[in-house]
């Protein structure tokens, strides 16, 4: 690592911090290895997104302004979560007198995948992952940061992640049948809409299945983490990963 | 009743709830392969939208010019500035041609002014000439999408009423045979009725003529054959000149079905000699919903039900759950600017995932929008984030479940939960769902001792 | 105060914003407009035939009424085209001539003078229409530009036959109009 590299402050989603430590620990370890200087600033809180969704975003001025000010020293804010960003960028209120800090801040926050291919341009990784690997494209990364094509958009297709992963040996890539429809989780709805909820994500995790996926991985543990708590409460046979896990697993 | 309650019992039916949405995934897939086969289609899009903001910025003028034009050509135009007006406008036409009979093709205008009861209650009867709405009138029940208006029904439930009401065969579902007594039927009452109402999809401000857009034909069969023709059109669907008729038209089928156009398409620009034609250019809202920035381009509506189709809610909670005339995500746009009150939960029936926007042929930004409401709607309601985390804060501790998942997130969410849910268990997540599990150490307890 | 000026004077009074009205850019077409017409005409439900198909039928006996005022069809028509369109409810044949094609979606356009009466193509059980080959475009922004500033009262593009498929989206040919669109290019 230079000493002059740039400094990349990790934002870990909230959730992520309490129930899923591994893919943090993935997500700063594979910046490691791709050779980036990377810190947790660990002051960090909630971005105020299930506030924000549910229709507060009005209430959400204090998280938003702790968020920029823990975040705007650093070159890059780099999160796991699509979401997350997605929140950051377009969902936080206006914070008086740092304005400045705010608009700089949108645009040096990314998500994981598209961090690595399109700062780091990261053009393949080389590793190893013999594994079946089905791919949730998370609605806000899929659709709101546009991590790849829309299926509903008549342009060419491509995808950050599957960018990432297709030259992994052995990893073969399961097509499903709806490549990018919600799983159903949506914060707050998943228990406002509870039923929904829970069939969207059947639907979802059946495409997989039948497809015969043995990993099903994704960009935003929300919506795995959902997906994966509705095949855990059915037995079925599928097991649940963060890109950053495979990512991290297949170089090491 | 609210969105989550209607959606829950349309699930209950699970093969039915499964057809509907593969029957409406089959539509949505159509569009997209046909869209494929247009290169310029993004480019559509963007100058359908454009248009639309040129029309949004110029509404006074063109209708200025749609009025005069279209008098010119001796339509008559009328004027409603809500449902009551457009339908008593209506009612006097009738009963100074002195007609108790009408037929009526698509027009979710007079749905949405429910004129059909109102013309009802004077003794008028109205027949509903598109098979779809024919069948749901039979049924008594509004259209449940906005194209396909019998999409919640089985051929079963329609060979049960079509035995019922047009004595065709117990037990024949067959829909070539059902479609075939509709047409009787329903050529009887083309015949007899001296007065045909139809929706509008475009009107030229530059012309003063009017399209209708059918696959059925039922628009112009009930023109052509009755003396008056009464048209009743939203003021958002002018359109500055004939010649943008040909970008609506490349989108508006190919949104809708996944067809090139529709089979007809028709361009009325004055009555026949002998007969009348009348327009009612009626608000309703509209202008209403003009005046709010944020929801302003929702008026760029064509009514294709695209977001529909493509909407995860909708596919599984049917156009019923939304107790809205249009329902689906641009009816959970359009309607809160009518009743906030009534559609508060429309908003909330979402997981914002984009996918509408991503289909609209005029490139409203819908889901943007619902986020939108969601925040209007919180503050119409009085409440604040705080206020519900306060009250919220017995609940949580009471309930084991919920103190289990005392992770960051679900103490986030349990906090702002709308109205409706405090008074539900606070187990809902868990209801069908397994909750992760708790680690030993959070990432950050992590850090702290192997980077820290 | 009027509904009219009512409506009117709050949009006025909203004093937004003029936005430019967008240039149409010129999008290719196909190649082979002909190929592509038939392709959509079909893929609308329509029927391909030729001239001497539809005399067959018509001498078979297959259309007792017919009706046509071209010239080329003089002899087969034996309606005359009433001045009520109701009277025309048993018509099982009309055959009529359309302006020009559009290769994108197979619609046909037609005017008052066409058709003689509006509910004509409608009414009829079947209907044939005539087309010159030479009379394509491509797309509909082409179509429009064909169209022109024409002052017909009444335009129609048709481009197959009456269909539904509001049973469980089952595709039900003749709804409520024309059965058939039999096209006939010429």
């Amino acid at each position: 690592m230079k000493p002059d590299s740039p400094h990349i402050a990790l934002f870990i989603p909230c959730y992520v911090d309490q129930f899923y430590p591994k893919v943090g620990i993935a997500t700063l370890e594979l910046l490691e290895k791709l050779g980036c200087k990377v810190s947790y600033p660990q002051g960090q809180t909630c971005c105020g997104q299930p506030m924000a969704n549910a229709g507060f975003e009005r209430n959400t001025v204090g998280t938003t302004r702790h968020f920029i000010e823990t975040f705007k020293e650093y070159d890059y804010v780099v999160a796991p979560s699509g979401s997350c960003v997605l929140h950051v960028k377009e969902h936080t209120p206006a914070i008086p007198e740092l304005e400045k800090e705010q608009a700089e801040l949108h645009h040096k926050v990314y998500e994981l995948s598209e961090f690595i291919t399109d700062v780091l341009k990261v053009e393949r990784i080389d590793g190893s992952y013999p594994h079946r690997v089905g791919y949730h494209a998370s609605c806000h990364g899929q659709r709101g940061l546009r991590l790849a094509s829309s299926s509903e958009l008549n342009e060419k297709p491509f995808s950050k992640a599957r960018k990432l992963l297709e030259n992994l040996v052995g990893l073969e890539w399961v097509e499903l049948t709806r490549t990018d429809e919600c799983c159903g989780f949506g914060g707050t709805f998943a228990v406002t809409e509870e039923a929904l909820s829970i069939q969207m994500g059947k639907d979802r995790l059946e495409d997989h299945l039948v497809h015969g996926a043995e990993i099903l991985t994704g960009g935003d543990m929300s919506c795995i983490m959902h997906l994966q708590g509705i095949a855990s409460r059915n037995k079925q046979a599928l097991q649940f990963k963060h890109i950053a896990e495979i990512l991290n697993e297949a170089i090491s | 009743m609210s969105h989550p309650v209607q959606a829950a019992e349309f699930l209950q039916d699970a093969a039915k709830s499964k057809w509907h949405d593969e029957t409406l995934w089959f539509v949505r897939d159509k569009r997209d392969k046909i869209s494929h086969t247009i290169p310029e289609w993004e480019q559509l899009r963007e100058l359908a939208s454009k248009i639309k903001d040129n029309v949004l910025g110029n509404l006074d003028t063109y209708l200025e010019d749609f009025e005069r034009n279209a008098s010119k050509n001796g339509i008559k135009v009328h004027w409603a500035k809500d449902a009551e007006e457009h339908n008593s406008i209506v009612l006097s036409i009738l009963q100074e041609k002195n007609c108790k009979a009408i037929v009526k093709s698509k027009s979710i205008l007079t749905e949405e002014c429910h004129l059909n009861p109102y013309l009802e209650k004077s003794g008028i009867e109205v027949v509903d000439t598109d098979l779809g709405e024919r069948i749901v009138q039979f049924l008594n029940q509004p259209p449940s999408h906005i194209v396909l208006p019998a999409i919640h029904l089985k051929k079963g439930d329609i060979s049960k009423i079509f035995h019922e009401k047009l004595h065709t065969e117990e037990g024949n579902e067959d829909p070539t045979y059902l479609t075939q007594a509709a047409r009787i039927h329903l050529r009887e009452k083309f015949l007899g009725a001296k007065v045909a109402i139809t929706g509008v999809n475009f009107g030229i401000a530059e012309t003063g003529e009017f399209v209708v857009c059918t696959n059925e034909g039922n628009a112009d069969m009930g023109v052509h054959l009755a003396d008056v023709h009464i048209a009743c059109m939203g003021i958002e669907k002018i359109i500055p000149k004939r010649e943008h008729l040909s970008v609506f038209l490349r989108l508006l089928a190919r949104s809708a079905t996944g067809q090139s156009i529709t089979n007809y398409t028709s361009h009325f620009r004055s009555p026949s000699a002998g007969r009348e034609t009348h327009i009612i250019l009626v608000d309703n809202g509209r202008t209403a919903q003009l005046g709010r920035e944020t929801f302003r381009n929702s008026l760029k509506c064509i009514r294709c039900g695209a977001c529909m189709n493509t909407c995860p809610i909708y596919r599984r909670s049917g156009g019923f759950s939304y107790e809205s005339t249009v329902p689906g995500p641009i009816g959970s746009i359009l309607s809160p600017g009518l009743d906030l009150k009534k559609y508060s939960t429309l908003p909330f029936a979402s997981t914002l995932c984009g996918s509408c926007t991503d289909v609209c042929p005029v490139k409203i930004n819908i889901h943007e929008q619902l986020y939108a409401w969601r925040q209007e709607i919180t503050k119409a309601q009085g409440t604040s984030g705080k206020s519900l985390s306060m009250k919220l804060g017995n609940g949580i501790f009471k309930s084991p479940l919920a103190y289990k998942i005392s992770g960051t997130l679900m103490r986030a969410a349990l906090k702002t939960l709308p109205d409706s849910l405090i008074y539900n268990p606070l187990n809902s997540y868990g209801k069908s769902r397994d909750l992760p599990e708790l680690p030993k150490e959070s990432f950050k307890d992590w850090y702290k001792i192997n980077r820290g | 105060m009027s509904s009219r000026s009512e409506i009117l004077g709050k949009i006025k009074s909203l004093k937004l914003e003029e936005k430019p009205l967008p240039e149409t850019p010129v999008f290719a077409v196909s190649p082979n407009l002909e190929e592509s017409f038939i392709y959509s005409i079909l893929s609308n439900k329509g029927e391909v035939w030729t001239i001497q198909e539809l005399e067959g039928k018509i001498h078979s006996g297959t259309f007792p009424k017919v009706f046509s005022a071209l010239p080329e069809f003089k002899s087969f028509s034996n309606q005359e085209l009433p001045a009520d369109p109701h009277d025309f409810a048993d018509l099982d044949l009309a055959i009529i001539r359309g302006q020009f094609g559009v290769a994108e979606n197979g619609a046909i356009w037609l005017e008052d003078v066409d058709l003689g009466l509006r509910a004509v193509p409608f009414i009829a059980e079947h209907l044939a229409i005539l087309l010159d080959r030479k009379q394509l475009v491509g797309n509909m922004h082409q179509a429009y530009q064909k169209v022109g500033m024409t002052e017909s009262g009444f335009g129609l593009f048709i481009a197959g036959p009456s269909k539904t498929a509001d049973i469980e989206q089952s595709l039900v040919i003749g709804a409520h109009g024309a059965k058939s669109l039999l096209l006939i290019l010429t």
